[in-house]
């Protein structure tokens, strides 16, 4: 008995022990390492393992195919962050002492972590690359030097889709008086489009009414009721995870077509439409930052030199798929920006701030994406201080029930708006924070 | 040997009702403070003070606060992260709005704000016990968030409905780095928890215990049940408000009324069950096992895979993490039920006797 009353103490001293005796995992030196803020459990999880996959097969090909960046290896480490902002907090912390350079950039795949870790990474010179999420307004690298919401942005992505619904519509002038439901999750990532799709609304003249899905958003026939009341034109999808399939399965039991229903390109890749099934999505319009399949050079590129040689363990119905390639594109914006840093201050291990310059001069154009293998996967891009973003295009796929399909060229959405817009909104945050907007020099 | 009260004589009422009876509890409280203070700042590297030391200081005080309602005056609570929202976003409008406040009036009238809606919730506790009364502050988790979204001032009608900390500045002095921002949770954090400690005490917290354990034995022998709960309530969000402030202004620097979920609810009262109900060191050992043991046991995990070279799927760890962390919660629930702070009373009653037992 007294031995059994005493195993909880010697289980809490255990574990507590071997923890505190731990070493940090030491990184190999040399290398270039990459902290990756990822979750492959929890409701997301599903989500986050397609694009972290993507991106660990694109480090993992840029060192089995180019012996590393002009022969500097990558290595990385991957923390769960679950999409739970504080354990992200925890693992971003974590994953800044690994190694003696940082974590080179760190791709937080969350607007929740996004904002929690703004303030920090300023006070840690770390980029922070949004790949088409975030805080919109941090396309203004005057205030925001440490932000880079690349390609396009959530206000770049509601305007393109207005466009989109007018082409559709036939002109700009058939948007007057049309009805528009953005049902969306309701989160800061739900919220962020819409100051935006306001100014669009109050500018052609549609109805807009705007329906909040709680998270996880499993359950959502109350939501479709009040749209069915409203009987709408088109339904844009602003959802994250589950709540997609679901809002794809209910649209389909009330009997809203789904040719009128616009995702955005988190409401629109496979594991949303699988999960929803065939009859549930076949027609359903999404914006892009990338296109899917395998039929690209980069791809073909992973297969043989990466996931045929057993280095991935990413399941082979991800290859190709919307997140895995998006997850392929952002990491190779991070290599390129790497690369283009190398330029200017070596080719060793980079710091942060030098990884910053990087990205903020980083210049990928269509002939640079040929040779990587992208071709038209993704738009070109051409980041400067006032533009962080670097492109602000979108493209439309459609489900054909089977795969996705490009529907449209790249295009951009009300660009002069958006960027009229996103200087009010800096500006306002850099007067809150007492910021003085400036470009940082390299 | 070590750990024995004999020869230590109270001779004045001072000398008997002091907090710590026992010489050796005074020596280990103010070693244990002393190490708090100054040996941990020396000590500890950024990642400890932000990842580990601050969110467990922060969780503590909150799991306090529910501790008061839920241990000490037993009325049941799924609200404490929604009375956290209300701390953050108090404290929020309170330094944006006011100028000239100073940071540590504002986190205290954060707490007041809090004390307020906490009371109002409270009011159905009145007339309701048990599971009925947790369905009863359920309601206050989905309303306070909610509310806190839908109402665009709360915020300063930030797009997102995210709001970021101002600075923390107490006389002209910038607490920025984590060091400092430790000490000031901790500092924080101390007092509520003397306070706490002082307060079980008194006639207030005898009165929560006698309501807790018999509501009409309580109000027969002259207990006003009305005053008793609603101070519970009161008290307890108080806590919870304070908590709050300092997770939105120590922690993360930003607050989305949605990160206060009811997930963190539970996680709070899980932290009670587990470190003891009814116990001020429990909350401190609850919050600890909670916060603290999943990051252990993923640091550990990682190791291991590193250093036997296991190439496991990516998220493998993750969910062997989640697995030992059930199964630890199952373990010490089955072999102490009362609670990891019964536990360490069962350790100090063994020292007294060791080594002779009889």
């Amino acid at each position: 008995m007294r031995a059994w009353k005493l195993t909880p103490a010697a289980v809490i001293a255990a574990v507590l022990g071997a923890a505190a005796a731990l070493p940090a995992a030491a990184q190999a030196p040399g290398t270039q390492f990459i902290g990756i803020t990822g979750y492959r459990v929890g409701p997301y999880g599903a989500n986050g393992a397609a694009f972290f996959s993507g991106f660990v097969d694109y480090l993992s090909l840029v060192n089995e195919r180019d012996g590393g960046i002009n022969g500097v290896k990558l290595s990385w480490e991957e923390c769960e962050t679950e999409y739970n902002n504080t354990k992200g907090v925890e693992c971003y912390e974590r994953l800044k002492t690994k190694a003696a350079t940082g974590p080179t950039a760190i791709h937080p795949m969350s607007t929740g972590l996004t904002y929690s870790l703004i303030d920090k990474v300023a006070v840690d010179k770390i980029p922070l690359i949004t790949f088409g999420y975030g805080r919109t307004d941090s396309v203004d690298g005057r205030v925001f030097p440490w932000l880079f919401p690349l390609v396009s942005n959530y206000w770049d992505c509601a305007t393109g889709i207005v466009r989109f619904i007018a082409e559709r519509e036939g002109g700009e002038a058939k948007l007057k008086g049309r009805k528009v439901v953005m049902l969306y999750h309701d989160s800061a990532y739900g919220k962020e489009p819409h100051p935006v799709l306001e100014a669009e609304a109050a500018k052609h003249g549609f109805e807009l009414k705007l329906i909040p899905v709680p998270h996880p958003g499993n359950e959502q026939q109350s939501q479709w009721l009040q749209i069915r009341q409203f009987r709408p034109d088109w339904v844009i999808l602003w959802g994250w995870g589950v709540m997609n399939a679901t809002a794809l399965s209910t649209a389909q039991k009330v009997g809203f077509p789904r040719d009128r229903m616009i995702g955005n390109w988190w409401s629109g890749s496979e594991v949303d439409t699988e999960a929803a099934g065939e009859a549930a999505a076949s027609g359903y319009y999404a914006a892009s930052l990338n296109l899917a399949g395998r039929d690209f050079q980069v791809v073909r590129e992973v297969q043989k030199h990466v996931i045929d040689k057993g280095k991935s363990q990413t399941p082979a119905k991800l290859v190709g798929s919307v997140l895995w390639n998006r997850g392929l594109a952002a990491a190779m914006m991070t290599v390129e920006a790497v690369r283009k840093a190398q330029e200017k201050y070596g080719k060793k291990p980079l710091r942060g701030e030098q990884v910053r310059w990087g990205i903020e001069n980083l210049e990928v154009d269509a002939k640079r994406l040929d040779r990587l293998g992208f071709g038209s996967m993704v738009p070109p891009i051409k980041v400067s201080c006032t533009d962080h973003s670097g492109s602000g295009l979108v493209r439309f796929q459609q489900w054909d029930g089977k795969k996705w399909k490009a529907v449209s060229d790249w295009m951009s959405g009300d660009r002069g708006m958006v960027q009229k817009m996103v200087q009010e909104s800096a500006a306002k945050y850099a007067a809150e924070k007492g910021i003085k907007p400036a470009c940082l020099a390299g | 040997m070590f750990y024995r009260e004999a020869g230590q004589f109270r001779t004045s009422y001072a000398a008997d009702q002091q907090l710590f009876a026992i010489r050796q509890d005074r020596l280990a409280v103010l070693a244990l403070l002393a190490v708090a203070f100054v040996g941990v700042p020396l000590a500890a590297n950024d990642y400890w003070f932000t990842a580990i030391l601050i969110p467990f200081l922060v969780f503590s005080l909150a799991a306090l606060g529910l501790n008061i309602l839920t241990g000490y005056a037993g009325q049941l609570s799924l609200g404490s992260a929604a009375f956290m929202a209300v701390g953050a976003v108090a404290a929020y409008n309170l330094e944006l709005r006011v100028p000239g406040l100073p940071l540590l009036a504002s986190f205290i009238l954060a707490g007041v704000c809090a004390a307020l809606v906490g009371a109002a919730f409270g009011l159905p506790s009145l007339r309701i016990k048990g599971f009925y009364l947790a369905v009863a502050t359920l309601a206050a988790q989905f309303f306070i968030p909610w509310l806190l979204v839908k109402v665009g001032w709360f915020s300063n009608y930030s797009s997102s409905g995210v709001i970021t900390a101002q600075p923390m500045e107490i006389l002209g002095y910038v607490f920025d780095t984590p060091a400092e921002k430790y000490l000031l949770v901790l500092t924080v954090v101390a007092l509520l928890a003397l306070a706490a400690k002082n307060m079980v005490r008194s006639a207030v917290g005898r009165a929560w215990m006698a309501v807790r354990d018999m509501d009409v034995a309580a109000e027969v022998i002259g207990i006003r049940i009305v005053r008793t709960k609603l101070t519970a309530f009161a008290v307890s969000s108080f806590y919870c408000g304070v908590a709050g402030a300092l997770y939105a202004y120590a922690y993360v620097g930003t607050v989305q009324p949605e990160d206060l979920n009811l997930d963190l609810s539970f996680r709070i009262l899980f932290m009670v069950i587990i470190g003891g109900v009814g116990s001020i060191l429990g909350s401190f050992l609850g919050a600890a096992f909670i916060t603290l043991l999943p990051i252990f046991l993923e640091v550990l995990l990682t190791f291991l895979e590193h250093r036997f070279n296991l190439n496991l799927a990516p998220g493998t760890t993750s969910m062997v993490q989640l697995l030992a962390f059930g199964a630890l919660i199952v373990f010490f629930l089955i072999v102490e039920p009362l609670g990891l702070a019964r536990l360490w009373q069962i350790a100090k009653e063994k020292l007294r006797l060791w080594p002779f037992p009889h």
